[in-house]
């Protein structure tokens, strides 16, 4: 009996134990043939981005071209959606537009993510004082009401700095505290799991145990988060662009389009629904591809 | 009335449709609970004991589902019966505890309410006073100290063993003529484990009450049951009285498994081990499922399925070792 | 039995562990205990579940810092030292944990989880030197050299937990700690394990300490047992001695619970302990076991007992057995 336990698993019996494997990438493939609606999204948003990088390829007419002539067209097979009060193509307007409502919705939200996900981490692991110092400031970044921030800002640096820039700010200065909150909850949850504390008995430093064993379980809700941010940035945007203190004419952005069309609405509508339905189908597509994504991503840990 | 049995499952398959194949949870079972005694029903985990459990339950959510064979709880057939008389049959006539107390209490409403509430559901007992009195008596009988007291705490303000005796109240206090322990004592420490025992033996004897317990434990086994089956990858692959199971033990794996478990009295340089891992349920070895893992397997075990076998008065074995004798 | 294992490699010092409950309640986990881990030995330490053992296996590899009292390895005081000086000698003691599902991350796959500690400490250079050694490794704890590239939650409990010591028998620890390593999996897989803990011990000469619940299992592995109860060390003494002729009443409750597997064993009366673990917060005065103990007196009622020792077996309690 002394010699039993050599007489271990062989190969085969092991492997045919070994489960299937779920990886992200396979998550995400299964999520695509689940989720019609989310791979849909996914593709529409790629479409999109396309659309708006090769824009001036694209798009029949520049930004700006005005033809006076051609005023108020209906849509047309020349104008597409039809034109505006300057004669300008909508259709046109439309994919520059896209450039400044997606670099809005997809790099704030970015820039908010690694401030959030930085100061998440520290507060989480940390705790104490340093925890309460960052989640009070971030409490107040919260209850600031980002638009008027975004306002304030416009209002005060409008003149020295580009006013996409200044949205720019005022969005990843307001969004970082949600996902710091994200991340500290995970921390403060997956701190006290014991494969961190294994890590910490082997003698890994905080940083790496911070980097290589509470960040990677944060992404199924980073990836989440951000795609759900995305289109509240564009909303934003689009917001402040109808206001008047986004983005500024004769550049394009769909915000603006619509300010411009409301005169219009009535006897015009093709003007003011063609931006709209652009922003609806885009940030709708966000808000699938971000439900998708969740209930993909989500069930990884429940199961591991 | 007729039937020695208070409960008898025949052929039961109950298996779950996943996207990566089939998992045969439970792959042909056939067992019965005597009444007024204690049933045992043992195996390691993963090997469809707490399947078979919750197929009599009508508990196999999807995408699970039993396939075929017929359950009779006293005589009534439970397979296909619509959800709502299945629940009123097993609420009437059958209880269930479960491992952990923690997550089948609920956790804002006080522990004598909810005992209650079950009282009130199937006892048919609507008086608040009534109720209350005789949810006091069964707190006393569970041997739960300062049961006036105990009515009125939350579940949380409890230790493991007190709320598991809260739910052995909770499952008495209805009269069932089955319960079914899955894994009862197996979150509680020691001592408490066999204060648990020792009630639900006492209590089976005093009220005639029949029990069909789950569990990986033998020592458990050993101790309070009168007939025990067990069970590995959804079969059964033994069935006798706890007498004849420990004294001449048929099947191989069991053989086994009483080998693996270090004993108090000796002193072994190394411990007996079963070579090999449980099988994936989704993919089962051919022939019989434990020759993969077993010693004296030969030729024809991974040929065909053996079936069970007397060895003794009451005792049945899935071994062809057995088949000769 | 204790002539040849006269060196000391830890000993424990009147160390207690304190924890703050959200209501600033203080949770007595670790009263005043004091222990010492013989060279070569395996000690185990046993009790019911919120005992303190686990807590005693943290503190002493300093995982959760000490309230007051000391550790020291071999003669050094670690509980004082700056976690600057202490982190060399992390890697001294290292740990094998309860749960094989939770102590690996899921992220990782078996050669980055078991080449951790080896990169962490620079103890191989090159990529392929760490692979050579991971797989040394795993064969030392019997997984094929094929899971390499495997994620944790493709294994079965008793693989994870061999993944788990691969890690903890990496960095050739003086001492081993295994916190329960056994509870979490089925008995077959369970005596797998118990062997290869056994076998490694011997093959690389371990000091280890064994916490665990299950009597039998330690009557396995153990050399010499203590027994906890409430934070308090109860009982310590060579394992044959403790099964026995256990001094302690909490001891002798303890053997006389664990269910056997043997029907006829059943008919014997068997000697329950009565009610329930107090709170840690409110401990009882005077001995910890009093509201439990039948033999309790006046005397265990307003005076702590110590741990006193005869003949290498030492009980804290006025009433010994023998």
């Amino acid at each position: 009996m002394t010699e039993k336990y050599k007489k271990q698993e062989t190969r085969d019996e092991l492997l045919s134990e070994i489960g299937d494997y779920d990886g992200l990438k396979e998550k995400i493939i299964r999520m695509y043939r689940n989720n019609r609606l989310a791979a849909f999204s996914a593709a529409l948003i790629i479409l999109m981005i396309l659309l708006a990088v090769f824009a001036p390829y694209i798009a029949p007419y520049k930004e700006a071209h005005q033809d006076l002539l051609m005023r108020l067209q209906p849509p047309s097979r020349a104008h597409l959606f039809g034109t505006d009060e300057l004669g300008r193509d909508v259709f046109s307007r439309i994919l520059y537009g896209a450039r400044v409502s997606l670099v809005i919705g997809i790099f704030p939200s970015m820039i908010s993510l690694l401030i959030g996900i930085f100061f998440g981490l520290i507060a989480g692991y940390f705790g104490g004082w340093i925890d309460y110092v960052i989640m009070r400031v971030a409490d107040v970044m919260l209850s600031f009401p980002s638009l008027l921030l975004a306002m304030a800002l416009m209002y005060t640096l409008g003149r020295y700095a580009n006013s996409v820039l200044c949205i720019f700010g005022a969005l990843s200065l307001v969004g970082w505290a949600s996902v710091s909150r994200v991340v500290r909850s995970v921390t403060l949850s997956l701190k006290e799991t014991e494969y961190v504390d294994a890590a910490r008995s082997i003698g890994v430093g905080r940083p790496k145990i911070m980097l290589r064993h509470i960040l990677p379980n944060c992404i199924p809700s980073l990836i989440v988060l951000y795609t759900l941010n995305v289109p509240s940035c564009i909303l934003s945007e689009s917001t402040l662009s109808f206001l008047g203190i986004g983005v500024q004419p004769p550049a394009a952005s769909w915000g603006l389009m619509v300010n411009q069309s409301k005169q219009y609405l009535f006897t015009m509508p093709w003007l003011a629904l063609a931006p709209c339905l652009t922003i609806m189908i885009v940030v709708l597509a966000f808000n699938f591809l971000g439900d998708g994504l969740r209930d993909a991503l989500d069930p990884y840990l429940k199961k591991g | 009335m007729d039937s020695p049995n208070i409960l008898e499952i025949k052929d039961l398959h109950t298996s779950f449709f996943t996207d990566s194949g089939v998992v045969k949870a439970v792959n042909g079972v056939s067992l019965n609970v005597p009444r007024g005694k204690i049933t045992g029903l043992v195996g390691e985990s993963g090997c469809g004991k707490s399947m078979t459990a919750k197929s009599v339950m009508g508990l196999v959510r999807n995408p699970g589902r039993i396939e075929s064979g017929s359950i009779l709880l006293d005589g009534k057939e439970l397979v296909g019966l619509p959800e709502k008389e299945l629940r009123k049959l097993c609420g009437d006539e059958v209880s269930m505890i479960f491992q952990e107390p923690m997550t089948s209490l609920n956790p804002v409403i006080r522990v004598g309410r909810q005992v209650e509430e079950a009282l009130r559901i199937h006892g048919g007992i609507s008086s608040h006073a009534e109720a209350r009195k005789m949810v006091v008596e069964m707190f006393q009988k569970v041997g739960i100290p300062e049961p006036e007291e105990r009515y009125s705490a939350y579940p949380h303000e409890l230790s493991g063993g007190l709320r598991q005796r809260v739910m052995i109240a909770m499952a008495m206090i209805r009269n069932p003529k089955l319960l079914i322990a899955d894994e009862p004592t197996t979150a509680l420490d020691v001592t408490v484990e066999a204060q648990i025992l020792r009630l639900m033996k006492q209590l089976c004897e005093e009220q005639g009450m029949s029990v069909l317990i789950i569990t990986h434990n033998m020592g458990v086994v050993a101790e309070i049951c009168d007939e025990v089956y067990v069970m590995y990858a959804g079969r059964i692959v033994e069935k006798a009285s706890v007498f004849s199971l420990f004294d001449n033990t048929a099947h191989p794996y069991t053989q086994g498994l009483l080998a693996s478990i270090p004993g108090l009295y000796d002193n072994p340089e190394y411990l007996h081990t079963i070579s090999g891992v449980v099988p994936n349920l989704k993919r089962l070895p051919s022939g019989c499922a434990f020759h993969p893992r077993c010693e004296k397997a030969f030729g024809r075990c991974s040929e065909e399925q053996p079936g069970l076998y007397p060895v003794e008065e009451g005792h049945l074995c899935s071994c062809f070792l057995s088949e000769r004798q | 039995m204790n002539e040849n294992r006269t060196e000391v490699i830890l000993r424990a010092e009147k160390l207690t562990k304190h924890f703050l409950t959200k209501k600033k309640q203080i949770v007595h986990a670790l009263n005043e205990a004091d222990l010492t881990l013989y060279k070569g030995e395996t000690l185990a330490v046993v009790g019911e579940s919120g005992c303190g053992k686990s807590t005693l296996g943290r503190t002493l590899i300093r995982l959760l810092p000490a309230t007051s009292g000391k550790v020291l390895l071999n003669g050094q005081d670690i509980t004082a030292m700056k976690e600057k000086e202490f982190r060399p000698l992390r890697r001294k003691m290292q740990m094998v944990f309860q749960d094989p599902y939770a102590s690996l991350d899921p992220r990782m796959n078996v050669r980055d989880l078991i080449a951790e500690p080896l990169v962490t400490w620079h103890v191989t250079g090159t990529a392929a030197e760490t692979n050579d050694k991971v797989l040394g490794l795993m064969e030392k704890v019997g997984l094929p050299g094929e899971f390499l590239t495997r994620y944790p939650h493709q294994f079965s409990g008793g693989q994870r937990q061999r993944i788990g010591i691969a890690r903890a028998i990496a960095l050739d620890p003086d001492i081993l700690i295994c916190d329960e390593p056994v509870s979490a999996l089925d008995v077959s897989v369970q005596s797998q394990i118990l062997n290869l803990l056994k076998r490694l011990r011997k093959e690389m000469r371990l000091t280890s300490i064994f916490i665990g619940h299950d009597l039998s299992v330690i009557h396995f592995i153990a050399d010499r047992v203590c027994v906890m109860f409430l934070g308090t060390i109860c009982e310590v003494a060579p394992k044959d001695e403790l099964y026995s002729r256990p001094r302690h009443p909490y001891t002798e409750f303890l053997l006389d619970a664990i269910p056997q597997a043997d029907p006829h064993r059943r008919t014997r009366e068997k000697k329950l302990i009565k009610g329930e673990v107090p709170s840690p917060v409110h401990l009882p005065e005077g001995c910890c076991f009093q509201t439990r103990c039948p033999y309790a007196d006046e005397r265990c009622r307003s005076e702590k007992p110590a741990l006193t020792e005869r003949d290498g077996h030492s009980v804290a309690c006025f009433h010994p057995l023998y």
